[in-house]
């Protein structure tokens, strides 16, 4: 924590910095889901489509790599999942990140967003941050949902849609995006955001990094290395369940025709006009 | 307390003492849930000095307005609302408990759903009440809330359940769900409860909030002409206002539109932007990307105009026309006029 040591000991440590954590996901590319990436029973083909890092945890990762540079400290990478996702931890530490934990147990398999929520806040809890960064969303389930619910079980200030940060010693100046305007706020550490792109985009990688990281071992955990309770993990920690997944399939295609001429023009207008859709 | 016989509940979000347009569709989904069950509605307001806004949901639906007025509650903090909601939930068992999926309700409900450890669904666009079978325990459930929303991109609509929670948590989509007429002289009950924050440390404080004039109203227009990569540049978007004016309508646009810097973000319609059904949506150049129907698939009159005859915009189109927007779309302004 950055509390204040006092005393001598400021004077020996300027710049302490601030102990940061950002925890993000590999998620399957949605925007690329095509006929191919369609099982017949209309599930989705997850292993057709590319697995990246998800985009706002990119940003969430710049703002913790921000506040590193800026004002000194450390960047600590977590993410769960599959050892797969061990590819965006080594992009995290060719981008800056100090440090890259892989979080993997079956007893994960099949969590919701209480049950992530759990489990990664266990392991942040390890780390002790003064500042933990999580994306907005990830693009997957697009819930916004474990960011906050970290948050609650951190019982540390909460800072959502994050868009700019300073900091004034153990409290975050942050401007964040309320929807129906743009809210500044000071919070005092630790304190959790969720971070929009309007932060700005991931730094490229450095080329010396790339070198050393490329084919990096990550360090990983499983739920009993965090103190995870089993029943609160996986299928048996998660209470919502799905009832039903059906595939948006376009069965229309039944539009009446117009000619891009002068006269289907108008004489679609002037239908519209007679049933008082316009005019 | 048997949960089964417990309120519907809606968050009736509140910024500056006013209610925005969400609460009441949340009365108008939540108002056939509750008949649906058999039990009370009530809407939840806090904030300061806020009395006032029961009236307003009385007649929109509401028969219990359960309100917590505290200083401490004047303008939207997480912790602060959070707390005194987890409390208020534990004293009233409500069955089930739905929240805008706007930027406060997707702050507060998962922080609310944490501390309760329960369920929560987001931005769901349509709930309905249902049984479910699990289908490894063969346990059957009845009079489920199905919280209905599209996932993985738009790709999948998934019905969502969470049987052995509660409250049964959704966030709803804004401007999916329809109000209800209001009934003028409509009135229910107060129930006022205290915050119950003594000795709970808020660790933010609200400096300062701009509010955001918005000089585009896509959910209240009628008629909304909307572009996407196709119209090819900002110059030529001008056209489509040309066309919005002549029709009394808004310019809307698809994402792809907006990344290209063709127009505002606030102009977005589809998954990541607003929801719209209005009388008429004129689609120029939008392929019709399952994330963008999503938006406006719902909207009675769709003519889409687009060069490619195999573009999806034409699946959900009443009327279709393959053609090039550029000369297509003057036609149309010369039509109207004339």
């Amino acid at each position: 924590m950055c509390n204040i040591i006092g005393g001598i000991y400021d004077i020996m440590l300027p710049m302490k910095g601030y102990n940061c954590v950002v925890c993000i996901k590999q998620v399957p590319d949605t925007k690329k889901v095509t006929g191919q990436a369609m099982k017949e029973d209309g599930t989705i083909n997850r292993a057709a489509l590319p697995a990246i890092f998800n985009p706002e945890d990119k940003n969430a990762l710049e703002a913790a790599l921000w506040v590193k540079e800026t004002y000194g400290g450390t960047v600590t990478v977590i993410t769960m999942g599959l050892p797969a996702a061990t590819a965006i931890l080594r992009e995290a530490l060719m981008c800056g990140a100090d440090r890259a934990v892989l979080l993997t147990d079956r007893k994960a398999a099949g969590s919701d967003t209480l049950a992530t929520s759990y489990i990664l806040s266990q392991a942040v809890k390890k780390f002790n941050p003064d500042m933990v960064f999580c994306g907005r969303q990830a693009i997957d389930g697009d819930t916004a949902q474990v960011g906050p619910q970290i948050g609650e079980k951190l019982d540390c200030a909460v800072v959502t849609y994050l868009e700019k940060l300073e900091m004034d010693g153990d409290y975050a100046v942050a401007t964040r995006d309320i929807g129906t305007g743009i809210e500044k706020c000071r919070a005092k550490l630790p304190a959790l955001f969720t971070v929009t792109e309007k932060f700005g985009e991931l730094r490229p990688f450095s080329m010396h990094r790339v070198m050393k990281y490329k084919n990096a071992e990550v360090e990983a955990m499983n739920c009993d290395d965090i103190g995870a309770e089993a029943d609160r993990c996986g299928f048996a920690g998660s209470p919502t369940s799905v009832n039903k997944i059906v595939s948006v399939v376009l069965a229309g295609g039944d539009y009446k025709e117009v000619a891009p001429t002068a006269e289907g023009i108008t004489s679609l207008v002037d239908e519209l006009v007679k049933d008082h859709t316009i005019g | 307390m048997d949960r089964t016989k417990g309120e519907v509940w809606v968050f009736a979000e509140q910024e500056e003492g006013k209610l925005s347009e969400v609460p009441f569709e949340l009365l108008g989904k939540g108002r056939e849930l509750a008949d649906r069950l058999g039990v009370k509605l009530a809407a939840v307001v806090m904030g300061e000095g806020v009395e006032g806004l029961a009236a307003p949901l009385f007649e929109a639906g509401a028969d219990i307005v359960h309100l917590i007025d505290d200083k401490a509650l004047k303008v939207f903090r997480n912790k602060a609302y959070r707390h005194a909601l987890v409390e208020l939930v534990k004293e009233c068992s409500p069955q089930i408990f739905i929240f805008g999926a706007t930027h406060m309700g997707r702050d507060l409900a998962p922080a609310v759903a944490s501390a309760l450890k329960c369920g929560l669904t987001a931005d769901c666009t349509d709930l309905q009440i249902g049984d479910y079978t699990d289908n490894r325990t063969k346990e059957t459930f009845t009079n489920i809330l199905q919280q209905i929303r599209p996932a993985f991109g738009g790709n999948i609509i998934a019905t969502i359940v969470n049987a052995r929670s509660w409250p049964q948590m959704a966030t709803v989509r804004e401007g999916v769900m329809k109000p209800l007429e209001k009934v003028a002289g409509r009135t229910g009950e107060i129930v006022r409860h205290e915050a119950k924050l003594e000795g709970v440390e808020i660790p933010v404080e609200v400096l300062e909030i701009v509010r955001k004039v918005s000089s585009v109203n896509l959910k209240g227009s009628r008629i909304i002409v909307a572009g996407g990569a196709g119209v090819g540049s900002k110059e030529n978007f001008k056209l489509l206002h040309e066309l919005a004016a002549a029709l009394g309508g808004a310019v809307g646009a698809s994402r792809a539109a907006v990344d290209l810097g063709y127009c505002e973000h606030e102009r977005q319609i589809g998954q990541t932007g607003v929801t719209v059904r209005p009388a008429l949506f004129i689609s120029c150049g939008i392929s019709g990307a399952v994330q963008h129907l999503a938006g406006m698939q719902d909207s009675q009159k769709i003519i889409a105009i687009n060069t490619d005859k195999d573009a999806p915009i034409f699946k959900v189109a009443h009327y279709g026309i393959v053609g090039d927007l550029n000369t297509v779309v003057p036609m149309m302004i010369k039509a109207i006029k004339g």
